[in-house]
Parts: C-alpha cells; structure tokens; sequence
C-alpha cells in the first residue's frame, strides 16, 4: 500500500511523486489554479487552515523553499513555526524523532521536513499520529515532491497540457532530487519524450529504466526541445573528480543563447534556483525572454497551498 | 422533476422585475457557484447591467472544511471590478442554513469593503441556521430536512428545479 495515500485513495502525506497516480498530481494542479488568484487579493489570505499549527522542519539550509512554504501556510490563515533544527536541538544531540514528538506534543498539525538523508520523510511520516501529516520538502538525492509540482505546474500554463511535449533536464541528474521527482511527474503526466542531458559522470547508471532518452552532447539533446529544465551544478561536485572545472562545464553543458536556439522557437526554460550563473546557465538566457524561472517562483506558492490544504481538509473526520 | 414546483426560468424572470426598481446602474452582480452563477447570469442579462459579472466559489471559506475537505472542484473565483465602496447584489440558487451565504460575504470581503451587500435568491426553502434572510426571493417553499431542491441546467441551457 502506498502510504502517502488513505485506504480511500486520498493524499495523507506528500513523500514523493514516484507512485502517486495522475489523478492526485492533476487534482493539486487544479487546486493549485483555484489558488492563484489569492495572491492577488487585497486580503492575501484564505482561512481554510485557521487554527492549524505547521512545523516547518528543516535540518538543511534553504531559502526559498522555507519561505515558499511559510507564506503559503499563511496564506491559508495557518500559525506556521520555523525551526532550522541544524542550528538548535540536533547540534544538543536530540534524536529526530524526539523533536517530532515534542513538537507533535505542541499540537501540530503538519510537518514540512527538509533533511540532508534520504527518507527522513518517510521515517517521521511512519512516525507520527493519525491526524499529522508530512510533506518532505526535499531529502537527500531522494526527492522533492512539491519543487516537482510546481514544475508541472508551470510547464502546464506555458504550454497547456503534456501530451505533445519534449522535455529536456540537463546537468548534474546524479545528485538531484529536483530531477527524480520532475522524472516521476513527467512520465506519469503523459509526456512521451523526456529526456536527460549530462556528462557521464553526473548521470545515474540505469537512468533510462526511468523512462528516460539519455543525451551526453547538449546540442543533440537540445534538438526540437519544448521545455529546458536546467539543474544546479553543486560547487563541491567539482572538488569530488566528477568534473574538470566550471569553466569546461559550462562550455560544454551551459546554457547559452546559441545552444537554447537549436531547441523550439517557444521553448522555456526552467531551473529549480539557486542558479550558478556561468556555469550551467548564461545570465542572458537565465533573464532572457524564454526564462520562466521567476513564475516558478510564484506558482511555487499556489502548489504548496493546494498541496498543504488537500493533506489538511478532512484529516480530522 | 417535482411536478408543483414552478418554472425556474419564469421565477428568474420575476425576479428580475422585482429588483429592477431598486437597481442602482453602478451595482455589482456577483453570482454563487454553481447554480447561483446561472441565475446570476440570466439577472444580469435581464437587468441590462453593464458591469462585469462576478462569480465566487466559496470552498475556500466553507466552515465544515475540516470535517469533508476541500471540494473536488473548487473553480477560480472572478470578481473582475475593484467592489471597494460598490453596491453589491450576491446571488444563490437555494437558501438553506445560510452558511454558504456567510462563507460568501466573508469571501467578498477580503477582496475590499463593499458599500452595501444585497443577497437575492431563486427559491428560499427555509432551515436557516443563521441570521441571514433574503432582499429578493423568487420563490419561499418549506422543504422537509431529508429533502434537497436543486437547480441543473440542460444542455440547451434551460434551468429546471427538482425535489429529491
């Protein structure tokens, strides 16, 4: 049994999209639509979530996704509570799942977990009561559910709808955990080409049992492409002998105006943030015409409503 | 189809002529999904409003949300006008406890502070759990509490009301 799902098929937690059916990924899609226009408003906010507390857990740094999710929650009148647990109890040597047990003593209602190891989220979602729900907001190179949405997301209102599309994700796949879950989304959404594009050494053996078409040239890969999705290169990749230098990496793997022509005329171009500019994106193309990376941004906030409101609404029947 | 209930398209019609007197030409007629969108629609032909029509899906603001969730399709709320200081004229299909209508003035209010808020409704069926009564009512029924009165709309467009 998938146990992100009730026994009557509806979503009680959000630990990856591998598995997930379509009509879950599409019903948060649309919920995340009905969102948008809130963020519009006089008054940003909805009160579907008053009252409810959510823990916004995070063993590993992040910027924008704790803040994308902090005002998501707001928006929907939640009480959120932030805490870069690297910085407090675990540096004292707490075990993880005495924090969530004080916190779940502290009355909340949903945990949203960043966490430097692979399935941390799954470990506390087995965890905790029946009326909590978990969202992993990214665990080692395992997974980031809600980044993959979001991308989803933002590939449906530029272009409509999957089923025609050409998706290339270049750079360092073998570390991502933004990929694995753009990956699982995109095949489960019905796009019949997704393509991967990197050198070898930054590509996971066996990645095109995912489904995948893989590319180690960028011009081939970029080919008749409708949408670019470009990885962060982690600058300690380069220390590890998995590459040379940024410089040769963007020279081969960068995005750069003249590689981009040789995709669709409309093609768009994503990345997950933070970006490395000059080494696997231009500035000229990361603010150029085709960059949709600020809308993602945005939209990032729809999802992580609809995503936290479908986990909330009917967990306490 | 009940056979002792009315035509909702002549209710409708009848509607329209009551308010009309009453009508300030600068009024905002914002209509309730689903059916209240409908006979929002039709209002705002046959009053000759030459304002947008809005339309609010009110799941965001339903107080049993966490008793049954969120509702499977929650469609974008429109109110495509600044309604600071407007005349606003709300509309529903059926009038029941009251709450959609609550959940709807709450909705309204978080996008500015509307002058005044007049709420006119196809058929008044009684149960109100709140304090919340018509300014136009097409039709006052008393309907049992196991019973529904519901307004569908045919594909040609035609509305009906039926008690089930």
């Amino acid at each position: 049994m998938n146990p992100q799902l009730t026994p009557d098929g509806r979503l009680r937690h959000l630990l990856t999209l591998d598995g997930l059916p379509r009509a879950i990924l599409t019903q948060i899609l649309d919920t995340a639509e009905s969102f948008m226009d809130v963020g519009e408003r006089e008054v940003k906010k909805v009160p579907l979530l008053r009252g409810k507390s959510i823990f916004n857990l995070f063993f590993e740094p992040s910027t924008r996704t704790r803040t994308t999710f902090e005002i998501a929650a707001k928006r929907l009148s939640a009480d959120v509570v932030n805490l870069n647990i690297a910085t407090s109890s675990q540096t004292k040597g707490e075990a993880i799942l005495d924090t969530v047990d004080n916190l779940s003593a502290m009355h909340a209602d949903m945990f949203i977990v960043r966490h430097s190891q692979s399935g941390a989220a799954h470990f506390i979602a087995r965890h905790v009561a029946p009326h909590i729900s978990v969202v992993n907001a990214g665990d080692g190179r395992h997974a980031h559910p809600t980044q993959g949405l979001l991308d989803m997301f933002t590939i449906r209102r530029y272009k409509g709808d999957f089923h025609n599309l050409t998706v290339a994700i270049v750079g360092d796949v073998l570390h991502s955990r933004v990929a694995r879950s753009q990956i699982h989304a995109l095949t489960t959404l019905g796009v019949p080409e997704v393509r991967v594009i990197g050198p070898k050494t930054l590509l996971p053996t066996g990645v095109e049992q995912m489904g995948v078409k893989v590319f180690h040239n960028m011009e081939d890969g970029l080919r008749g492409c409708d949408v670019v999705i470009m990885l962060r290169l982690q600058n300690e990749r380069m220390k590890g002998a998995l590459l040379p230098s940024a410089q040769e990496y963007f020279k081969f793997f960068g995005l750069t105006t003249e590689k981009l022509a040789l995709a669709k005329p409309d093609a768009i171009v994503m990345h997950p943030g933070p970006m490395n500019r000059g080494v696997e994106i231009d500035s000229e193309v990361a603010d150029g015409p085709q960059s949709v990376i600020l809308p993602q941004v945005t939209y990032g906030i729809a999802v992580r409503m609809a995503v936290m409101a479908l986990l909330a609404g009917g967990a306490s029947a | 189809m009940h056979a002792s209930l009315p035509d909702a398209n002549s209710l409708i019609a009848q509607l329209a002529d009551a308010i009309a007197p009453t009508l300030a030409p600068d009024t905002f007629i914002v209509g309730i999904h689903t059916g209240g969108v409908w006979v929002a629609e039709r209002l705002h032909a046959l009053l000759k409003c030459t304002q947008p029509l809005g339309t609010l899906d009110i799941s965001f603001y339903r107080d049993d949300f966490s008793r049954i969730g969120l509702h499977p399709q929650v469609k974008p709320s429109n109110l495509p006008f600044d309604l600071e200081g407007r005349d606003i004229l709300l509309v529903d299909d059926v009038l029941h406890s009251g709450r959609t209508v609550r959940a709807a003035m709450n909705e309204l209010f978080d996008y500015g502070r509307p002058a005044s808020i007049r709420l006119a409704v196809l058929v008044d069926r009684g149960g109100h759990e709140l304090p919340i009564r018509p300014d136009f009512v097409g039709l006052t029924i008393a309907v049992p509490d196991h019973q529904n009165i519901n307004l569908s709309r045919l594909d040609d467009g035609h509305l009906t009301l039926s008690l089930a």
